[in-house]
């Protein structure tokens, strides 16, 4: 029998809501689900949303009855924004969370390389934005709730998963005993200890670090800037490296390296914390400031990702597919962008408009995104926790460098978490015009935000369906372009035509005008003139992209995109 | 003896100036001590990298100078 821990958690900032769990004897017999989701997490969370706007219902299953315990990710970048304005919470974020840009290397008491992330007019979001996990997974399930084809179950966990030809069997326990549930698709989003992941026997490949670091929460009242602080080599913890980040309601989070060998349990003893948070407050200069511990945990570095994310019914999404190195918040905000990668593809799969095949593509970006991650990240915690005396050596002389030699500050920065750019996704057109654009995002590259009034850009407008921007000074789409949109969208692809015109009047055929009033989408996204177009996926990647467009250029990046063929009769 | 045929880096150090260098190194390593020796070096290459400005001629000295050890 599952019995979820039923108190909410202790925390000094955080009120915990503990819910009721979902018991099968209270409900009708479960038909075969189309989706079912396993982990209300951050990643798990998303991909529901998702795929309940693209109009396919799914089970949401969590094991506890309450949101995460501790703040763990509190970082999440520009992309992730994004991600979360699809799915409707980055109001709620922005009002709530600490955006910042600037990222501090600190030696000896000298500040040695200084971080400036980039931001320009045409960004809605900050490079990054500072918010303790429990509020996000809170705002994301009060837009679960609010969503009819959305059916979160707390207090459910997987027992076991069976596959069968073209569908999963699960055994769910619950606090009143085991029910039995089928999906024709399962997705795991059960985080870093995947249970799923571990009953299949799923390997993971890439490379686990020595270093251990402990991650602490205080509440304490610094005047510093919302900026990430890193500091190395400090005489109390000598050769690692110490790093601090603010978080909303006067809360501090301190991650400091442990030295080799120090037991991890022994690291949380509330005398061996208050010794290394003193010590490290005393450094910077705030020596006796009162402090008080909300949560504290260990981590260890990883680099590590599953070489194909779906098997069988089964699909892995966020943590559960990979582990990744927490420097350059590389978790959540890659678990974001898997949990997008997915759902638009599974809602097609689902919904009967592409093939199974759509899926193998799924796994190919977001495995050759995590593999990128891996090695960038390695750099980074080569830099921050050298695992030999060769590194180390490096390391070291690059730390005494540092206080004369402005050359070696890059090395610093260790590089934070992107958007994978799928240059070589098959999704993408072959007979488009990528190669003859001078600017302007290129196959698979996530797409250019651009301002286009106040409080008022590109981005508000797109996701969720291929949207196809048309580039126009007419009065109308041209009618070979409309009947090829009308025929795709008769096969269930979801198709806008979103015209972008100088003056914003009305564009006969189009779903959407957007007034470009001085040109700067036109200028952002390297369009010369009228009559050129891009095609976003519903994840807003760009799959294609034309500096004239023709209703059969059309269909075949259509057809490319979806691994489908529209037959030419359909037009 | 013949020259070192792959050097790019001309002018070529002068038996002087290569006499001069000799002995600014052994100086600054007798200086510096042995439990600083190491990490004084690594510093000096990362410099000379900088100054040479090309990470191929780097990788082709490192492989040099990890001959006959």
């Amino acid at each position: 029998m599952h019995q979820p821990h039923a108190e909410p958690r202790p925390s000094i900032y955080y009120r915990y809501q503990v819910h009721a769990p979902w018991l099968a004897s209270a409900h009708a017999a479960q038909p075969r689900h189309p989706v079912v989701i396993v982990g209300a997490g951050p990643v798990g969370l998303t991909a529901a949303l998702e795929l309940a706007r693209q109009g396919v219902p799914c089970v949401l299953l969590e094991s506890q009855l309450q949101v995460s315990e501790g703040s763990r990710a509190i970082v999440f970048t520009r992309r992730s924004m994004e991600i979360l304005q699809q799915v409707g919470v980055s109001q709620r974020v922005s009002e709530s969370g600490l955006p910042w840009r600037f990222g501090n290397s600190i030696y000896r008491g000298q500040r040695v390389f200084r971080m400036q992330a980039p931001h320009d007019e045409d960004d809605r979001f900050f490079p990054m934005i500072n918010l303790q996990q429990q509020y996000l997974e809170e705002y994301l399930i009060d837009a679960a709730l609010a969503h009819p084809l959305i059916d979160l179950r707390w207090g459910n966990r997987v027992a076991e998963v069976m596959q069968q030809e073209g569908f999963a069997r699960l055994q769910v326990e619950t606090p009143e005993g085991v029910y039995a549930l089928q999906a024709d698709w399962l997705v795991a989003c059960d985080g870093a200890r995947s249970g799923i992941r571990s009953a299949m026997g799923l390997q993971m490949e890439g490379a686990s670090y020595e270093g251990r670091f402990v991650i602490a929460d205080i509440r304490i009242d610094l005047p510093l800037p919302t900026e990430r602080l890193a500091y190395f080599d400090p005489d109390w913890n000598r050769g690692n490296t110490i790093l601090m980040h603010r978080e909303p309601h006067g809360i501090w989070r301190v991650d400091y390296q442990l030295p080799p060998g120090e037991d991890p349990q022994q690291a949380l003893q509330p005398a061996s914390l208050k010794e290394r948070i003193d010590a490290q407050l005393a450094m910077i200069g705030f020596a006796g400031t009162p402090w008080t511990l909300d949560w504290s945990s260990v981590y260890s570095a990883r680099a590590l990702t599953l070489p194909d994310y779906v098997h069988g019914s089964v699909i892995f999404c966020g943590d559960a597919a990979h582990m990744l190195p927490i420097f350059g918040v590389r978790g959540a905000n890659t678990g974001f962008q898997d949990a997008q990668a997915l759902a638009w593809r599974l809602a097609l799969v689902a919904r009967g408009v592409a093939p199974r095949s759509l899926l193998a593509s799924y796994s190919s970006e977001r495995v050759g995104a995590a593999r990128e991650i891996v090695d960038e990240a390695g750099k980074s915690t080569r830099f921050m926790a050298p695992p030999t005396r060769g590194y180390r050596l490096l390391r070291d002389a690059v730390l005494s460098l540092s206080l004369s030699e402005p050359f070696v500050g890059p090395l610093f920065h260790w590089r934070t978490s992107r958007p994978h750019a799928y240059g070589q996704s098959q999704l993408n057109s072959t007979q488009d015009d990528n190669q003859l654009f001078e600017a302007g995002p290129g196959h698979g590259a996530p797409p250019q935000n651009v301002r286009l009034g106040e409080g008022d850009f590109l981005l508000d407008h797109l996701g969720g369906h291929f949207d196809l921007l048309y580039f126009t000074d007419g009065a109308a789409v041209p009618a070979p372009l409309q009947a090829a949109a009308a025929a795709a969208r008769a096969r269930g692809v979801p198709l806008r035509i979103i015209a972008v015109s100088r003056t914003g009047d009305a564009v006969a055929g189009a779903d959407l005008v957007l007034q470009d009033r001085h040109g700067r989408c036109r200028l952002r996204y390297g369009v010369p003139a009228a009559g050129a177009a891009y095609l976003l996926r519903p994840d807003q990647h760009i799959c294609a992209r034309w500096l004239t467009l023709d209703a059969e250029r059309l269909q075949s990046a259509l057809e490319s995109a979806l691994a489908i063929s529209l037959s030419v009769e359909s037009l | 003896m013949s020259q070192t045929s792959n050097c790019l880096c001309p002018p070529a150090l002068d038996v002087a100036g290569l006499e001069s260098v000799y002995e600014t190194l052994a100086s600054a390593l007798d200086a510096v001590g042995r439990e600083q020796g190491e990490l004084f070096l690594v510093k000096l290459a990362l410099l000379c990298a900088r100054e040479i400005g090309d990470a191929q001629v780097l990788q082709a000295l490192v492989e040099r100078a990890q001959k006959d050890l």
